[in-house]
């Protein structure tokens, strides 16, 4: 009861304040940053389809479809209340989940080796699994916002809850087999817990089980060999040049030859000749390393780091325990995957298929990106209304 | 809630921490190891891809050409990559319109149990599978590269010989280069193309490196299928060098007309060369050899029944060039040779010999031919009637000086060495590969046989023949065998006997007998006979002229020279070449020579005739020799006299002027005649 009331009272200070006044409240930096990324990555998405894709200019035009639904999308979830997500949460995560195993039912369809995705017709395809990263933020918040009686922590029950629903999130997921995504979930249940304030042994224990887990998949063979053979390419791109280490190798060779400056936009050689596969989606960091040089591709980790550290401000400027949790978990997700995608193109991570958050080309992804920042934007506006 | 910010503290220098990492890796592969992804970079994105020169045109005297080159469509495949995706090969079939297994037959690498058709070339070398493409077929894949990756379609140039047949075995033909070959040439090992082409016979041989001209380089950016995306260098390729040689097409065509005419109407002939030599000069002006082929099957990979009937003794080898290889008993053309021979040995040049019709050689009577007896001649006549008897005489006592049965320490063997002057017995240095020495049977020669066969022989005195049912000849094999393996490296006198009329153990070249004749009526000097006249760039600036080197001098002095050059220059007309020559327009052009007729044991006689005119200043010295075709004036004679009517225009067509200057090339590489 106590809480409705309080919620009752925001929205009526809210309403006060009026919904224009709302835009000013805005995080403009974390905007501008977003906004940013998104330019360089249509550069770079034209760049790398240009020669290729129908059209003078590559998937472009698509390209920027997707950033303006996105952009839609991130402005109403940032008119919303977050604190009403709370409510809405469950219904997020139930349907998330529901859009998981319809993947997996002949409705869904394989795409590079992953049956991730729901084809919509008119070239449109839907990736259940990048919606299924927000339910996921939004269920865990909502099941550990409530902390023990008399403590700072979450309580028991709501932990072993969050690991049933991250679990059962991840082991659909697994199904598609998409490793990317669910070791993308695995860091955002461990960011929540962690954030969440549960007991560093627990963490610790987390941790163990995590490594055993790897293990029994590696003794177990539950991984496909070429699943394993990607992971550990990276840590020795030599061994199979022409074959696994070939993304590996050929990654390194396009960043690496951009040397300090680049090429220039639409002069790197190697995209030009489509050497690195996936070169528009999970690879696109390679066109900004080849084309822009150090400089460059220094100013695009920058720029997400800029995004990254706002949303930890908004996580530790936000007053309630749902809200930071939300915010702290999309900056889990999100760094994990920029670390996950720059570090694999440039051979000190595992080769696994993850978009470069706001700039790889993909509709579902930019999507599910933006959502999250307009998550991290109604957060603060809110949070900037009660004061 | 100050738990969370801790805890949110503690993520946000996680977060940070690994931006940095990310960070300082850039900076470590872009700015520290940047050079090397460059040179990486640079590497996969180019090819170097060598275009091969346009190989250089083969012209006769006159600026005609022998060979030249055509351009025509090739479909090429590169092995490596065909042998990831075997589908390719298949699309490939149905485009080319061709049986897989056809295409999969002649991309496989030749080899011990390997039949044609197989690619000899070197396995990384693009394989050409069809050079008869059409310009839809050559779009249709160029188009859709990402379903033929290593296949590829461009315009090559072809060899192409506008006179088919003729002088096929002279011209010589082109085959891949082999890994060792290119192993061997400097600077192409990492570069490749289509049609490296090796010559491997002939004038294509020998001039190979100056036709073949110099490979360009070309760089080409490539995109991960191998598409061509740009050229980013290019050095362009040299043509090679035209061959101007001093064959005559127009006599070429007579020549070979005359040879295969000669063989087919001799019934038992086997082969037969004819060469036609300029008496001035010592430049070879045309050289047939039948049966012949049309040196066309070469180009584009032959097939192996075409190879195997190219080799076959059914089809009569025709790919072995009878003027320089076929090695054959000259008869009595080779008396020019003794006539010198006992010239040096002292016996006067005026005087009178008898030619009875046998003479006792030893035990054993020598015949003439026909053992018909001619009474008393001079040199002159003996040469022109083709006594044998006067030079069995001759040998014979020259063989006894040298000490018979038990020669002296340094035998003179005056007729072995004079017709090692001659030039026999040695290669002439043609530049033509392949060329066959010949054999001088002298004291030497024999002990040397003798030390091989000897062991044999001695088993075959003991065992006899038991493998032969004529019993006759099983026993005269066995008195043979016994002969020769008790004194069978003793140069017996019937040895000298027969050596000094060319039979027995003496063969020579046809090449070899006309440079003979050349030396003799035209300055005394042997040469060593030349095809290729010179080399120019295709512009017509001249590379190099081919001089004919002169190798020796004959042993006898002009007028000795002359005499019998005179003696010869009645046979055509009223010696043993008389029948052949009968209704030839002596008067219009005078033909001498000297008929040959050599036994050969179990065949039939090899025919000779070798010729020159016209006799007072000669300009053409022509040879031509028959396997198995009977008496010279039967068969070779005729062929000769075929090529003069050509030569000269005897029968309604012009006369064909001897060339002596170089054809002029302009700069367009039109030729001024």
């Amino acid at each position: 009861m106590m809480v409705d009331r309080t919620l009752l009272a925001r929205r009526r200070a809210f309403t006060k304040l009026g919904a224009q006044s709302a835009v000013w409240r805005l995080d403009a930096v974390l905007l501008v940053a977003v906004a940013s990324l998104c330019v360089i990555g249509t550069l770079l998405v034209w760049s790398s389809t240009r020669t290729w894709a129908p059209g003078s200019t590559g998937l472009v035009k698509k390209h920027m479809l997707n950033l303006a639904i996105g952009a839609a999308l991130c402005s109403a979830v940032a008119m919303v209340d977050h604190r009403l997500m709370r409510a809405y949460a469950p219904l997020v995560y139930v349907l998330s989940l529901l859009g998981l195993v319809v993947v997996l039912t002949p409705l869904g369809s394989t795409i590079n080796g992953s049956h991730s995705w729901i084809t919509l017709g008119g070239g449109f395809a839907f990736q259940p699994s990048e919606f299924a990263k927000l339910g996921l933020v939004l269920m865990l918040a909502m099941l550990l916002a409530q902390p023990a009686e008399g403590t700072d922590r979450p309580r028991m029950l709501d932990v072993l809850f969050a690991l049933m629903a991250s679990g059962l999130a991840m082991a659909l997921v697994m199904l598609q087999p998409d490793l990317g995504t669910t070791l993308v979930m695995a860091v955002i249940t461990v960011g929540a817990l962690a954030i969440a304030g549960i007991r560093r042994r627990y963490l610790l224990l987390l941790g163990l089980i995590a490594v055993a887990g790897a293990v029994a998949v590696w003794y177990f063979e539950l991984l496909e060999p070429y699943q394993i053979a990607r992971l550990t390419a990276f840590l020795d791109p030599t061994h199979d040049p022409r074959g696994v280490g070939y993304n590996s190798t050929q990654s390194m060779i396009a960043i690496g030859s951009g040397g300090l400056f680049g090429k220039g936009l639409f002069d790197g050689g190697q995209t030009t000749g489509r050497f690195v596969p996936e070169q528009h989606t999970d690879f696109i960091f390679t066109v900004a390393g080849e084309e822009f040089g150090f400089l460059g591709s220094v100013t695009v980790v920058a720029l997400l780091a800029v995004v990254l550290v706002r949303g930890l401000q908004i996580a530790r400027q936000c007053e309630d325990r749902f809200g930071t949790l939300v915010a702290g978990s999309i900056v889990c997700w999100l760094a994990f995957q920029t670390f996950e995608n720059i570090g694999m193109t440039v051979g000190i991570m595992p080769i696994t298929g993850l978009p470069l958050p706001f700039v790889s080309y993909g509709g579902t992804s930019t999507f599910a990106n933006l959502i999250a920042i307009g998550l991290l934007q109604a957060i603060r506006i809110r949070e900037q209304s009660f004061h | 809630m100050n738990r969370m910010r801790t805890r949110l503290v503690v993520l946000h220098v996680m977060v940070l921490t690994l931006l940095a990492a990310l960070a300082v890796r850039l900076w470590q592969v872009q700015v520290m190891r940047g050079q090397e992804f460059v040179s990486a970079a640079a590497e996969t994105r180019t090819r170097d891809v060598v275009v091969p020169a346009v190989r250089g045109q083969i012209l006769d005297a006159a600026g005609r050409p022998l060979v030249r080159n055509r351009t025509a469509l090739v479909v090429s495949v590169d092995r490596n990559e065909i042998a990831k995706d075997r589908s390719v090969l298949t699309r490939l079939a149905s485009v080319l319109g061709r049986p897989v297994k056809t295409l999969e037959k002649r991309i496989r690498p030749c080899g011990p149990g390997v039949t044609r058709p197989c690619w000899p070339g070197s396995p990384y070398q693009p394989i050409p599978i069809d050079e008869k493409v059409t310009t839809r077929e050559a779009l249709t894949i160029l188009e859709r590269q990402e379903e033929f990756p290593g296949v590829t379609a461009e315009v090559q140039a072809v060899r192409q010989y506008p006179n088919g047949r003729a002088a096929a075995q002279l011209l010589g033909y082109l085959q891949p280069v082999t890994q060792e070959e290119l192993d061997r040439r400097e600077g192409l090992k990492s570069g490749f193309s289509g049609v490296d082409l090796v010559g491997r016979d002939g004038l294509e041989a020998t001039y190979d490196e100056a036709l073949r001209g110099a490979p360009g380089l070309r760089k080409i950016q490539v995109d991960r299928l191998g598409k061509v995306i740009g050229i980013e260098q290019q050095v362009a390729p040299t043509t090679g060098d035209t061959l101007i040689t001093s064959i005559d097409a127009r006599i070429q065509a007579f020549t070979e007309r005359a040879v295969h005419g000669a063989m087919k109407r001799a019934p038992r002939a086997d082969g037969a060369a004819g060469v036609v030599l300029d008496a001035r000069t010592g430049r070879v002006v045309a050289m047939a050899s039948a049966p012949g082929y049309d040196p066309a099957v070469w180009t584009g990979g032959i097939s192996e029944r075409e190879y195997q009937q190219l080799l076959s003794d059914k089809a009569g080898k025709p790919l072995v060039s009878r003027a320089i290889k076929g090695e054959f008993a000259p008869g009595s053309t080779f008396k020019v040779s003794s006539v010198a021979a006992m010239l040096r040995s002292g016996y006067p040049i005026n005087g009178h010999y008898g030619c009875p019709g046998a003479f006792m050689v030893g035990d054993r009577p020598f015949h003439n031919f026909r053992g018909i007896p001619l009474g008393t001649l001079t040199m002159h006549t003996a040469l022109v009637k083709s006594c044998d008897t006067i030079f069995y005489k001759a040998s014979y006592e020259q063989w006894i000086k040298d000490g018979g049965l038990h020669p002296k320490k340094t035998p003179k063997e005056r007729f072995a060495n004079t017709a090692r002057a001659f030039g026999f017995g040695s290669p002439t240095g043609i530049d033509v590969p392949g060329e066959s020495a010949g054999r001088i049977p002298d004291r030497d020669w024999k002990k040397d046989l003798w030390a091989q066969t000897s062991a044999d022989n001695c088993k075959a005195s003991r065992t006899g023949y038991p493998g032969v049912k004529n019993r006759t000849k099983a026993a005269f094999l066995k008195r043979l065998a016994y002969e020769n393996c008790v004194e069978g490296y003793l140069l017996r006198p019937g040895d000298a006997a027969n050596f000094s009329i060319g039979q027995g153990d003496v063969l020579v070249t046809p090449l070899q007998l006309a440079r003979a004749y050349v030396a003799l009526v035209g300055d005394g000097r042997l040469r060593s006979p030349r095809v290729g006249w010179a080399l120019v760039r295709p512009d017509g600036t001249q590379v190099k002229k081919i001089e004919v080197p002169v190798v020796g001098k004959l042993p006898i002095n002009a007028k000795e020279r002359a005499y019998i050059k005179n003696a010869l220059s009645q046979v055509a007309s009223d010696g043993t070449a008389a029948g052949a020559f009968s209704g030839f327009p002596m008067d219009q052009v005078k033909i001498g020579g000297k008929t040959g007729t050599a036994e050969v044991y179990g065949k039939a006689d090899t025919s000779w005739f070798a010729s020159f005119a016209p006799t007072s200043k000669p300009k053409y010295v022509v040879v031509v020799m028959v396997s198995q075709g009977g008496m010279g004036g039967q068969s070779a004679a005729p062929a000769v006299r075929e090529i003069y009517e050509g030569i000269y225009g005897i029968k309604n067509q012009q006369p064909i002027k001897p060339v002596s200057r170089l054809p002029q090339i302009a700069r367009d590489g039109t030729v001024r005649r």
